[in-house]
C-alpha cells in the first residue's frame, strides 16, 4: 500500500477565490461566541496588513476594497467531494478526509501513470488548474502520509522503518486529539512523537485513555486502518459562487475552467461519457441563463467541452451580471476508457464530430444539417434535412436538378426554350398537398437551364429549380 | 540556348514560370474531365488550395463541373460542406451524381460573418474533403484567411463568386470563369500555378457522355467578356 495524502491548507479561502480571475483581497471570517475573527486571509489581504485572528471590523477599517466571506462548511464540503471526484482521474480508491484533506491509494496506479514523479506532477498542476493549492505527501500508512502531508513534509518514505525516522520528528500537537490531550501531552515535555513513543504505553493509556495510542499505532502501521473510499454520486452536480458579480463571458469561462476538470474525473471515475451538459449562469433578479452544450457523441474531455462553451458565451448577451454558476450532467452515459494510439494518428472521425459541434454550438443546431433522399414524387418531398452523417444510400434520380428553390417562383420569361418532353407529377392527394404539374427542362437566353413546371389546374407557370 | 544552360535548367530544383506548377497525386482530386485536369497543375482540383469559380449567373452548370469530384471525394472519410448555398441542394440529384450523401454537410448561417467564419473552421478542421461556399462581401484579407485555412487543413475550398469579381485580386490558387455552351461549359483558366491559357476549354456535361470533354479553340479572346449586368437582372427576373 502506498498513499498519498493532499491537504488543501487554504480550502475555506480558496472555495471563494477560485473562481475569480483577478485577485482581489479577500478573508474569510467565522463567529466563535459573539466575537468574529478571520481565519484566513489571502496573500493580498496580508500585505494589506490583515492577519488571521483579526477581528473582522478592524480588518475591514484597514482595507476598504476587502471582500468579507463567512466561513461555509457545506461549501468546504461540497469541494473536497469535487476535489475527490477530480482525483477519481488517477485512482478508483479515493478517501475523503474532512475538512481538509484527500487520502489517494496509489500503488497500483503508478505504472498507469508512468512513476511516482509523474504522478506527484500531474496531481500538483491538476489541483492548481482547479484553483486549490495543495501539500502532499507519501507514505505506507494513509495516517502517516496525512500526518507529513499537514506538516507540509515532501518527502515520500518507502519503507516503514524510513517511515518512522521521518515521522519522529513531527510535533504532537499535529494528532487528532482532543485539546485537553494535546495540553496535557506539552505539560509532560512531549513534544515530538518520537518522545511520545518513549513514554510507558500503559501509563499512557492510563492517563490519555485509549485513542491517543491507537492513532500512534495508526501512524506507524502497527494497527491497520480501514478507511472507507469515496463514492461518486449518480449525476454530476457542482456549484461555484463568483467572488464579484461578472458580467463578462471571458470571465464565465475562467470560472468553467475550474469546474470542467471535476467533471472529467467524475466521468473518468464512473467509466462514463456525457452528450448533453448544463451550464447554468445565476443572476441576482433575473431567471438563470442555461447554455446548453450537446456533443455528437458522448464524451469525458474537458478541453472539448469549453471549446464548445466558449463559442456559445461568446455570442449570447447576458441580462444580468452573474453571481454563481452552475456545472450540470443529469444523463451519465457508459463510454469505455480510450485507448491512447500508438502511432499518434488522429482519427478523421472524431475531427468530423468536434467540427459538427463547433459549427453548431455557434450557428444554432438546426443551421447545421445533412440531407437525404425521401420516396416522394413530389419534388419538394423528395428531399429532406437529416441529421448530419444520416443520409440515405438510395440512388437519386438523374433527371433532377441541383438547385431546388425552396418554394417555386411564377415564370413571367417570355424567351424560355422547352429542351424536353413533359414529365407529368401528379400525387399527394390524400395529404393536403397534392400536385398536378408537367414538369419540363427549359433554357433561357443566357444558356442556364431551369427545371420548370406548367401548373395543370391554372395553367400558370413557375421555375422551380436550376440545373447548376 | 546553348546546351550547357539547357542541362542546367533540367536541375530538379529550378522552376520555370512556363511550366505547370507540379503536384503529386494525392494532392489533386481528379476532376473527371481528362480536358480539364490536362490543363490543370498536377492534373485535377489541388486539395489545400482555393479554387475560384466565377459565374455570369446561376445554373449553367457550375455544380455539374464539380460532381465528379465530390462524389470520388464522398468515398473518403471527410465532410463535403456546403456553407450558406443560395438554393436549397437538391438531395436526388446529388445522389443521382454519385455523391454519397452521408458525407454531406449543409451549413446555412445567418449572417455574412457566421457563413466565413463556418467555412474557414470546416476547412481548418481537416475534417472536409470539400468546402463549397457561397460567402457575401469577400475582401482579400478574408480570402487569404480562406486559403490559408485550406492549406492548413488540406482540404479542397471551392468559392463560387460571380463574374464581376474577375477584376479585382484574388489570392485563390484556380480561378475558373464559367460561361454556358452548347451541351456544356467554356471554361476559361483566369488563373493558375504555372503559366496563363489562352483559350477556353469546352466541356461537355452531358449525362452518360464518356468522352469526357473535347479542346476546341473557340474564338472569344482569353480575358472573359464582363457579362451585360442588364442582360444578367432579365434572366434572374424569371427567379423573382
Amino acid at each position: 500500500m502506498l498513499w498519498l495524502a493532499l491537504h488543501f491548507p487554504h480550502l475555506p479561502l480558496e472555495v471563494f477565490s477560485r473562481g475569480a480571475s483577478t485577485p482581489q483581497p479577500l478573508v474569510v471570517a467565522e463567529k466563535k461566541g459573539n466575537r468574529a475573527r478571520l481565519v484566513s486571509c489571502n496573500a493580498l489581504a496580508i500585505s494589506c496588513g490583515v492577519h488571521i485572528g483579526m477581528p473582522v471590523s478592524a480588518a475591514q477599517a484597514l482595507v476598504a476594497s476587502l471582500i468579507v466571506r463567512w466561513r461555509d462548511p457545506a461549501t468546504e464540503r461540497d469541494a473536497l467531494a469535487g476535489l475527490a471526484t477530480w482525483a477519481g482521474r488517477f485512482t478508483p480508491d479515493v478517501s475523503l478526509q474532512p475538512p481538509d484533506g484527500l487520502l489517494l491509494e496509489i500503488s497500483r496506479c503508478l505504472r498507469l501513470h508512468h512513476g511516482m514523479d509523474n504522478l506527484l506532477g500531474l496531481v500538483q498542476s491538476g489541483i492548481k488548474a482547479l484553483g486549490y493549492t495543495v501539500a502532499s505527501a507519501c507514505a505506507p500508512t494513509p495516517h502517516g502520509a496525512w500526518l507529513l502531508a499537514k506538516a507540509g513534509r515532501a518527502i515520500s518514505p518507502s519503507t516503514e522503518e524510513r517511515l518512522e525516522q521521518e515521522l519522529a520528528g513531527l510535533p504532537v500537537a499535529l494528532l487528532q486529539q482532543p485539546p485537553e490531550t494535546l495540553t496535557g501531552l506539552e505539560m509532560l515535555g512531549v513534544e515530538t512523537l518520537a518522545d511520545s513513543l518513549r513514554l510507558p504505553r500503559a501509563g499512557l493509556a492510563r492517563r490519555f485513555g485509549k485513542g491517543l495510542l491507537d492513532e500512534l499505532d495508526r501512524v506507524f502501521g502497527k494497527q491497520p486502518e480501514a478507511r472507507a473510499f469515496f463514492v461518486p454520486p449518480p449525476c454530476f452536480e457542482r456549484k461555484l459562487e463568483l467572488m464579484a458579480p461578472v458580467h463578462e463571458a471571458e470571465a464565465l469561462l475562467f470560472a468553467a475552467r475550474r469546474l470542467l476538470p471535476e467533471l472529467e474525473g467524475y466521468l473518468g471515475l464512473c467509466l462514463a461519457g456525457v452528450q448533453e451538459l448544463e451550464f447554468l449562469c445565476r443572476h441576482e433578479d433575473a431567471p438563470d441563463t442555461v447554455v446548453t452544450l450537446g456533443f455528437v457523441e458522448p464524451t469525458r474531455e474537458a478541453e472539448r467541452m469549453l471549446l464548445q462553451l466558449r463559442e456559445i458565451l461568446g455570442r449570447i448577451q447576458l441580462v444580468a451580471p452573474v453571481h454563481t454558476i452552475i456545472l450540470k450532467a443529469s444523463r451519465i452515459l457508459s463510454l469505455a476508457a480510450l485507448n491512447g494510439d500508438l502511432f499518434q494518428e488522429a482519427t478523421g472521425q472524431d475531427d468530423g464530430n468536434r467540427l459538427l459541434e463547433r459549427m453548431r454550438a455557434r450557428l444554432g443546431g438546426d443551421a447545421v444539417h445533412g440531407i437525404s433522399v425521401a420516396a416522394d414524387h413530389r419534388p419538394e418531398q423528395a428531399w429532406r434535412s437529416c441529421a448530419a452523417g444520416h443520409g440515405s444510400e438510395v440512388p437519386g434520380n438523374p433527371h433532377r436538378p441541383l438547385w431546388l428553390l425552396p418554394r417555386p417562383v411564377p415564370c413571367r420569361d417570355g424567351s424560355l426554350v422547352l429542351k424536353s418532353p413533359a414529365e407529368r407529377i401528379e400525387s399527394g392527394w390524400w395529404d393536403g398537398h397534392g400536385v398536378a404539374r408537367d414538369y419540363y427542362v427549359a433554357q433561357d437566353r443566357d444558356g442556364a437551364r431551369l427545371w420548370v413546371f406548367c401548373e395543370r389546374a391554372s395553367g400558370e407557370w413557375f421555375v422551380h429549380g436550376l440545373f447548376a | 540556348m546553348s546546351a550547357a544552360l539547357e542541362a542546367l535548367l533540367q536541375h530538379p530544383a529550378i522552376w520555370r514560370g512556363d511550366q505547370r506548377a507540379q503536384a503529386s497525386a494525392e494532392d489533386v482530386v481528379p476532376t473527371g474531365f481528362a480536358a480539364l485536369d490536362e490543363l490543370l497543375p498536377g492534373g485535377g482540383w489541388s486539395r489545400g488550395a482555393l479554387t475560384e469559380i466565377l459565374t455570369a449567373r446561376e445554373g449553367i452548370g457550375e455544380l455539374r463541373l464539380l460532381m465528379p469530384a465530390l462524389a470520388r471525394l464522398s468515398m473518403e472519410n471527410g465532410w463535403l460542406v456546403w456553407v450558406a448555398p443560395p438554393h436549397v441542394p437538391y438531395a436526388p440529384a446529388i445522389a443521382a451524381a454519385g455523391v454519397g450523401l452521408k458525407r454531406v454537410l449543409v451549413a446555412t448561417p445567418r449572417s455574412i460573418a457566421d457563413a466565413w467564419w463556418a467555412a474557414e473552421q470546416a476547412l481548418r478542421s481537416g475534417a472536409c474533403g470539400a468546402v463549397l461556399a457561397w460567402l457575401g462581401a469577400p475582401d482579400e484579407r478574408r480570402m487569404r484567411r480562406l486559403q490559408l485555412a485550406a492549406e492548413a487543413g488540406e482540404g479542397w475550398a471551392v468559392l463560387f463568386r460571380p463574374a464581376r469579381a474577375a477584376q479585382e485580386r484574388s489570392p485563390a490558387a484556380l480561378r475558373l470563369y464559367l460561361e454556358p455552351a452548347a451541351h456544356g461549359l467554356a471554361v476559361s483558366v483566369l488563373k493558375r500555378r504555372g503559366g496563363p491559357v489562352d483559350k477556353p476549354l469546352l466541356l461537355d456535361l452531358r449525362q452518360g457522355n464518356s468522352r469526357h470533354g473535347t479542346s476546341r479553340p473557340v474564338p472569344p479572346p482569353s480575358v472573359p467578356r464582363l457579362p451585360n449586368v442588364a442582360a444578367r437582372d432579365g434572366g434572374m427576373q424569371a427567379l423573382r
